[in-house]
């Protein structure tokens, strides 16, 4: 097991998200789309600039900035 | 027996249904199919979040039916969300659904457990029970609704599947007059026994327990929700502040022992809560989880990192192509259809200031507006299937960091869009649209910039100019002036955010969406709709305007002893021939069967009447102030015929098409002989396609029309902003239209030889 960034994480890696590191506004919405610790996400890609990353959560898609990604802590498989 | 009949009629009286959920859930598809055709879409008071009501017949009743907003949760992040919380906690609703998506069940549910904690009458609608099957997903909708205390009803609302169910489960609620008391959960001991303070303090002070229950105030202070405690500090400051003061002891002390925040643990609560209750025995999956779906599968190629772009590319490009091929047609009946009734009109009243108000300003203002209703009709049944079918979010992911790198938000494509980013919007909804965004920085900066985006009113000035001088170009001119409009909106929202409005950039976190195939049916309401506020603008604000301008260019009139002047002209004219001629003249209306002569009088006698129409329009207040400014405004190549319908065009900018056509039908000699205005600007000396392309680039960039004025003084919450548009956008136009025309003539681009 691993603790990383979610931002630090490659396309299609799957994880399970471990904390959101951040409050307020940013930190509500985050939990409001369901991105709460024990989730398992799989990343799915990056847009055609790199930024945002498009993620699935469950059996929905979401899509998150980088500098957003940089406050979620995921427990990834050893590689 | 008394008691009895009252009871009777309060149930006879109108009852008020509201419907909620998750954006995407199929709410509104639901609200279709309980409504129909009735409903209308109007605003909240003092906002402009949209207001969708309708009305459905049940057993006899009246409903009224709500379609609020789609939301994810009730804590105050959005306008929308702001929103469906005060209806539901102001307006109290008879009844509330809660459409959830079934294949999304565990977050939908997140929602749904904060109206339960707002203690409203709930019913579920599990909506999308096909999709959920087809994922391998059962769900147990009894097990649930036990559970949950409340009626679960299975639907699927793209065939109305479980509709009738769902309103006898309704009625059947409405009919009982029961207290609906809110859920209450553990949220953890540390949160509990503060929310329990609090509470106590609540209550004894009877803090804002008239409109919220004080286990819910207590909640929201606890999540630090910005609107309550704005509420609570105005209320009662003292109570307020003692009740931040347990928040922020909370928050201390789970920062120390857990590393959280006390709306964290709230939330992972519910969440917590929800799978307590999947978990027994409500869902079951029967075969892999992890299947490639269809829209996974559509979206590796749709936001692939080379085909995507392409494909976003060939998709806008390919919704022109769609929107002016088909309406072609339809264009040429109404216009067709006008002509006919401008002729009707002109022979059935007598010559003279009530002929020229109805024929000039009336009908033909009126006939030029309503012409471009088929476009604008195909442009948003294009727009509504792009919005419809998920893929307006794509386009959001795909641009968020372009528009990032502008100070704005992958949200502000919207509002662009709506403007006209893809042709054919309008920037009034287009203003109200930004609302969507959360920071007041970017949205200013999008509300402040959407104004210079190719509106479907400036659509009809375009298509004009273009018809009559880049008439092998259509699709090219008219995609390149889309392109210029994104390119100018952009560089000035940087340069706004650098300047005037400067500051750190909002959260993006979003869902795509998952592909769907649009209904006709909401396809059909959405365009209409759209293009029903566009007519009813047309029908009165555009009406109004024509009359003014038509007033402006039509007083002061010509003094009498010019008036006498050009009538002397005249006679001397047709004494100059012999009586037989002129008295062909009258008798005969068929050109072509004039004798040579009295076709050369009617030419001379045309001309001193065209003389006459001019002079009397340069007399007018519109030619005046026209002729005024057109020192100036000859630099961009623009003469003052174009300067008035400019200033007709700040009312509204379909009104320059009217303006300049009033301007010819009154002034120009030749009118009768051609059909439409571009073909007069074709073949007049005055202009080329250099003027016509300045004037285009002007069109597009100047003040906006005092419509979307009036809207961004009041979205901005400033009319300092109103006007610093119509200032800014003007001379950034003026600007562009000068150099372009300028380097044009130097470089002899455009030009007649």
């Amino acid at each position: 097991m691993n603790r990383i960034k979610m931002r630090e994480m490659d396309d299609n890696q799957k994880g399970v998200i471990s904390a959101i590191k951040v409050a307020g506004e940013l930190g509500r919405r985050i939990r409001d789309m369901g991105l709460i610790p024990g989730t398992e996400i799989k990343i799915k890609g990056r847009a055609p600039l790199y930024d945002p990353i498009v993620l699935q959560v469950k059996k929905y898609i979401l899509a998150l900035r980088n500098s957003e990604a940089e406050h979620i802590m995921v427990d990834v498989d050893e590689q | 027996m008394n008691n009895n009949s009252t009871g009777k009629m309060q149930m006879q009286a109108d009852k008020q249904i509201a419907l909620a959920g998750n954006p995407n859930s199929g709410k509104t598809t639901l609200f279709n199919e309980l409504t129909g055709s009735r409903q209308h879409v109007g605003n909240y008071p003092g906002i402009t979040v949209e207001k969708k009501q309708g009305t459905c017949i049940q057993d006899g009743y009246k409903i009224n039916i709500v379609d609020l907003p789609g939301i994810y949760s009730l804590s105050a992040y959005s306008i929308e969300e702001v929103v469906a919380r005060d209806f539901l906690i102001n307006e109290k609703p008879n009844a509330v659904i809660d459409i959830v998506d079934a294949s999304n069940l565990e977050r939908n549910l997140y929602l749904t457990i904060q109206f339960l904690e707002l203690g409203i009458p709930l019913c579920i609608a599990l909506n999308m029970m096909d999709e959920a099957e087809t994922r391998g997903m059962r769900i147990d909708e009894k097990r649930l609704s036990r559970i949950l205390g409340v009626a679960v009803i299975p639907t699927v609302a793209r065939s109305a599947k479980g509709k009738d169910q769902l309103m006898a489960a309704v009625m059947e609620m409405m009919s009982h007059n029961k207290e609906y008391t809110p859920l209450e959960i553990s949220y953890g001991s540390d949160v509990d026994s503060a929310l329990l303070t609090m509470i106590k303090e609540i209550i004894t002070a009877d803090f804002l327990t008239e409109r919220y229950a004080a286990r819910w105030t207590a909640l929201k202070y606890l999540e630090n929700d910005a609107q309550m405690i704005a509420a609570g500090q105005e209320k009662n400051p003292v109570l307020s502040a003692r009740l931040l003061k347990i928040r922020e002891k909370l928050a201390r002390h789970l920062k120390d022992t857990l590393d959280t925040y006390p709306e964290a643990m709230i939330a992972d609560s519910r969440y917590g809560y929800i799978n307590a209750i999947l978990k027994q025995g409500v869902v079951q999956y029967s075969h892999d989880e992890n299947k490639l779906y269809l829209s996974d599968k559509i979206d590796k190629f749709v936001i692939h990192r080379f085909s995507g772009p392409l494909i976003m590319t060939a998709v806008l490009v390919g919704l022109y192509q769609f929107t002016f091929a088909y309406s072609e047609a339809p264009i040429k009946w109404i216009e067709a259809f006008f002509e006919w009734v401008h002729a009707m009109a002109a022979s059935a009243l007598p010559p003279g200031l009530l002929q020229s108000l109805v024929v000039s300003g009336i009908i033909d203002g009126v006939g030029g507006v309503l012409g471009f209703v088929p476009l604008i009709m195909f442009m948003f049944l294009g727009i509504s299937i792009l919005e419809d079918s998920g893929y307006i979010a794509r386009v959001a992911f795909m641009l968020d960091r372009v528009f990032r790198m502008f100070g704005l938000h992958g949200n502000s494509v919207m509002p662009y869009i709506v403007s006209g980013g893809i042709a054919g919007g309008c920037a009034v909804p287009g203003v109200m649209a930004a609302r969507t965004l959360k920071s007041q920085k970017e949205r200013l900066a999008t509300l402040l910039t959407v104004p210079f985006m190719n509106c479907g009113a400036k659509l009809p000035v375009f298509a004009m100019l273009i018809s009559a001088f880049f008439v092998n170009h259509k699709a090219q001119i008219m995609f390149a002036i889309t392109a210029i409009s994104w390119a100018m909106a952009l560089l000035a929202a940087k340069f706004l955010r650098l300047t005037v409005i400067k500051g750190e950039s909002t959260p993006f976190v979003m869902e795509l969406p998952p592909y769907r195939l649009p209904t006709v049916k909401g396809l059909f309401i959405h365009t209409w709709e759209r293009t029903w506020q566009y007519i009813k603008k047309a029908g009165t604000v555009i009406l109004g305007i024509s009359i003014l301008v038509w007033a402006m260019m039509t007083f002061p009139q010509l003094p009498e002893e010019k008036e006498l002047m050009f009538a002397q002209e005249q006679l001397a004219m047709h004494s100059a021939y012999p009586a037989a001629v002129a008295n062909e003249l009258s008798i005969k209306i068929d050109q072509k069967k004039l004798s040579s002569a009295a076709q050369a009088l009617k030419k001379k006698l045309s001309h001193i009447e065209g003389k006459r129409a001019e002079a009397a329009l340069r007399h007018s207040l519109a030619g005046r102030f026209g002729i005024a400014i057109e020192g100036i405004s000859k630099w961009a190549g623009f003469d003052w015929r174009t300067n008035i319908a400019l200033v007709g065009g700040f009312a509204a900018k379909e009104v320059i098409v009217s303006t300049l056509g009033i301007a010819y039908s009154l002034a120009d000699i030749d009118t009768e002989a051609f059909d439409s205005l571009s073909e007069t600007l074709a073949h007049s000396p005055n202009w080329n396609p250099l003027a016509a392309f300045s004037l285009m680039l002007f069109v597009l960039f100047y003040a906006p029309c005092f419509i979307t004025v009036v809207t961004i003084a009041r979205e901005s919450g400033s009319w300092k902003w109103g006007f610093f548009s119509m200032v800014f956008n003007t001379i950034i136009a003026f600007m562009i239209s000068v150099v372009v025309f300028q380097a044009g003539s130097f470089l002899g681009i455009g030009i007649r030889p």
